[in-house]
C-alpha cells in the first residue's frame, strides 16, 4: 500500500500545468484532491513518474453565476460545493448529490473537477454533469475549448479530453419555472460506490404536462448514461397519467453494457435502477408540482 | 526521484523536513514525526483510522501526500487533549459511553467527531451516523461511538453556557432541557 516512487510538481499557473503536462507526457498525471487517484496509486493500479498538483491553484476555483450559467473552478472542493447558497439556489441537483460522494473527509480534498475528469461510471458529478447538459472548459499548450458533456464520457475512466488537457471548470446550465431535481441510489454502505442510481431534473408547463426532462444513470454502464430514449416518449405527458414504476422501467431500457461484478448482476443493478428512478421521478415531479411558474 | 522539502506545522509544532514525494502525510506524521497515534488501517482511504486535521478540516492522511501539506496546519489525535493532559470532550464522552475496546480506530473517530461537532454543535442522531460513516470500527460496535458523540456534543454546549454566563469551570453545569 505505498505508491511507486514519483517526482512532485507543483505549478504556480494552469498553463504551466498544461505546458509540464505536455512535456512529460503519458508519464505524467495531473493531481487534484486525489480522492481516487492517491488509492490507485497505493494500489499500485496506477503508476507514474511525475505527479502535478494543482489543488493550489486559485484560477481554478471558484463559484460564479454568469447568465444562465454556474460556472465551477475544477478545483473548487465537493465540501464546498455541497455548502454553498448558490449552488442550492441554482444547481439543486448538485447539492442534492454532493452528499453522496464518499463521506464529509473525502469531500474536505476531493474536488468537482477531479471528479468528472475520473469520470467513474458510478460518480455523482459526472452524473449531474450529464444529466444538465453541463459544458466541460478544458485548457491545454494549443488554448481553451469546451466539451458538451454528452461528448465528455467516454469509456472506464475515459473521457475526451486529450493527454495534454486539463479540466478547467464546468458550466452547468440554470433552470427556470416549475422544476424538480432528485438523486436516489443504492449503495451497501453509505459512502460506497452505488450498485445503481438515477438522477431526474424535469419541468412541467402551466397544464402540468412535462415541457423538459432529463434521466441520469450512474453504475448502469462502462460510463454515467443518459436515459434518452425514455426522455423523448415523456415530453408532453400529463404529469398525473405518469406511473413512476413505469418511467423507472422505461429509464433502463437500450442499456447494453451494465456491469456484472461481485456486488451483483446486470440483472440485479436493472432492477435497483428502475427502482432508484422511480424514486426519483416521484421526488422531482414532486417538486415541479409544487412550484409555482 | 527528486526528494522535497517540505514545511508544516503539526499539532502547533514548526516542523521542517526533505521527503520523498511518494511519502503520504500519515506516514510522515508517524516516521518522520513520531506521533504514532495516527493509525493505518487501510491506507486506502475507506477506514478513517488516519484522519487529521488539515487547516481545521478532518481528511485521511493516508489519501495525500506530505508534500501536499506544505505550509498547513495539520492536527492529529496527539494535540486534542489539552497540555495538561485533560482529555477533550469528544475523548472524555468516548472513554465515558465504552465508545473503545482495542483503540485502533479511535484516533480517527476523536479527530472527525471533533470537525463534526465544531461545526455542528446541535447534531441528530442521524447527523451524527452519516458523519462517522467514514470511520470504520471493527469491534467495540458503533452504538457506544454515537452515544458518546451525543454526550460530548451535550457537554460543549454546556462548557459554551458556563463560559458565556461567567461561570467558573469548578461550578455545577446548568443542563439544559
Amino acid at each position: 500500500m505505498k505508491p511507486a516512487a514519483f517526482d512532485y510538481h507543483r505549478p504556480g499557473t494552469a498553463e504551466e500545468a498544461v505546458g509540464l503536462l505536455a512535456e512529460l507526457g503519458d508519464e505524467a498525471k495531473i493531481i487534484a484532491g486525489g480522492q481516487s487517484l492517491v488509492p490507485m496509486l497505493s494500489m499500485r493500479l496506477a503508476y507514474f513518474d511525475h505527479l502535478i498538483d494543482i489543488s493550489r491553484l486559485g484560477e481554478l476555483q471558484g463559484i460564479e453565476r454568469r447568465g444562465q450559467q454556474l460556472w465551477i473552478g475544477a478545483g473548487t472542493t465537493e465540501t464546498e460545493v455541497g455548502a454553498d447558497a448558490q449552488v442550492r439556489q441554482a444547481v439543486p441537483l448538485l447539492t442534492r448529490a454532493t452528499p453522496f460522494v464518499g463521506h464529509f473527509q473525502i469531500r474536505n480534498r476531493g474536488t468537482l473537477g477531479g471528479s468528472i475528469a475520473h469520470a467513474d461510471a458510478a460518480g455523482e458529478y459526472p452524473a449531474v454533469a450529464l444529466t444538465l447538459d453541463a459544458v466541460m472548459e478544458v485548457l491545454s499548450p494549443r488554448g481553451r475549448r469546451e466539451i458538451a458533456a454528452a461528448d465528455f464520457f467516454t469509456g472506464v475512466w475515459e473521457t475526451s479530453m486529450e493527454p495534454d488537457e486539463v479540466l478547467t471548470a464546468t458550466r452547468f446550465p440554470v433552470w427556470n419555472g416549475r422544476s424538480g431535481f432528485a438523486i436516489q441510489e443504492f449503495a451497501r454502505r453509505h459512502g460506497d460506490f452505488a450498485i445503481a442510481g438515477a438522477l431526474v431534473a424535469v419541468a412541467l408547463d402551466d397544464a402540468d404536462r412535462v415541457s423538459r426532462c432529463a434521466i441520469g444513470l450512474l453504475g448502469l454502464g462502462a460510463t454515467v448514461r443518459r436515459a434518452t430514449a425514455a426522455e423523448h416518449a415523456l415530453i408532453g405527458k400529463p404529469a398525473a397519467e405518469l406511473v413512476p414504476e413505469d418511467v423507472g422501467r422505461a429509464a433502463m431500457t437500450g442499456l447494453d453494457d451494465i456491469p456484472t461484478d461481485l456486488q451483483g448482476s446486470a440483472a440485479y443493478r436493472t432492477k435497483v435502477g428502475a427502482a432508484m428512478a422511480a424514486r426519483a421521478w416521484t421526488q422531482a415531479i414532486g417538486e415541479a408540482g409544487a412550484a409555482h411558474a | 526521484m527528486h526528494d522535497q522539502p517540505v514545511r508544516l506545522s503539526v499539532n502547533g509544532t514548526p516542523i521542517a523536513a526533505t521527503v520523498e514525494p511518494r511519502m503520504t502525510l500519515a506516514d510522515f506524521l508517524r516516521e518522520e514525526c513520531g506521533l504514532t497515534g495516527t493509525h493505518l488501517g487501510c491506507e486506502h482511504g475507506a477506514c478513517g483510522a488516519c484522519t487529521v486535521l488539515l487547516d481545521g478540516a478532518a481528511v485521511r492522511s493516508c489519501l495525500m501526500f506530505a508534500v501536499q501539506a506544505d505550509g498547513t496546519e495539520v492536527t492529529t489525535v496527539e494535540g486534542i487533549a489539552s497540555p495538561d493532559g485533560t482529555l477533550s470532550p469528544v475523548q472524555s464522552a468516548l472513554r465515558e459511553c465504552h465508545g473503545l475496546q482495542c483503540g485502533f480506530c479511535t484516533p480517527g473517530f476523536v479527530l472527525s467527531l471533533t470537525a463534526l461537532l465544531r461545526d455542528n454543535p446541535e447534531p441528530t442522531d442521524a447527523e451524527i451516523r452519516e458523519g462517522l460513516s467514514g470511520n470504520f470500527c471493527r469491534c467495540t460496535g458503533y452504538q457506544g461511538i454515537v452515544t458518546a458523540a451525543h454526550r460530548a456534543a451535550e457537554a460543549m454546549r454546556v462548557a459554551d453556557l458556563q463560559s458565556a454566563a461567567g461561570a467558573s469551570p469548578g461550578q455545577p453545569a446548568p443542563v439544559p432541557e
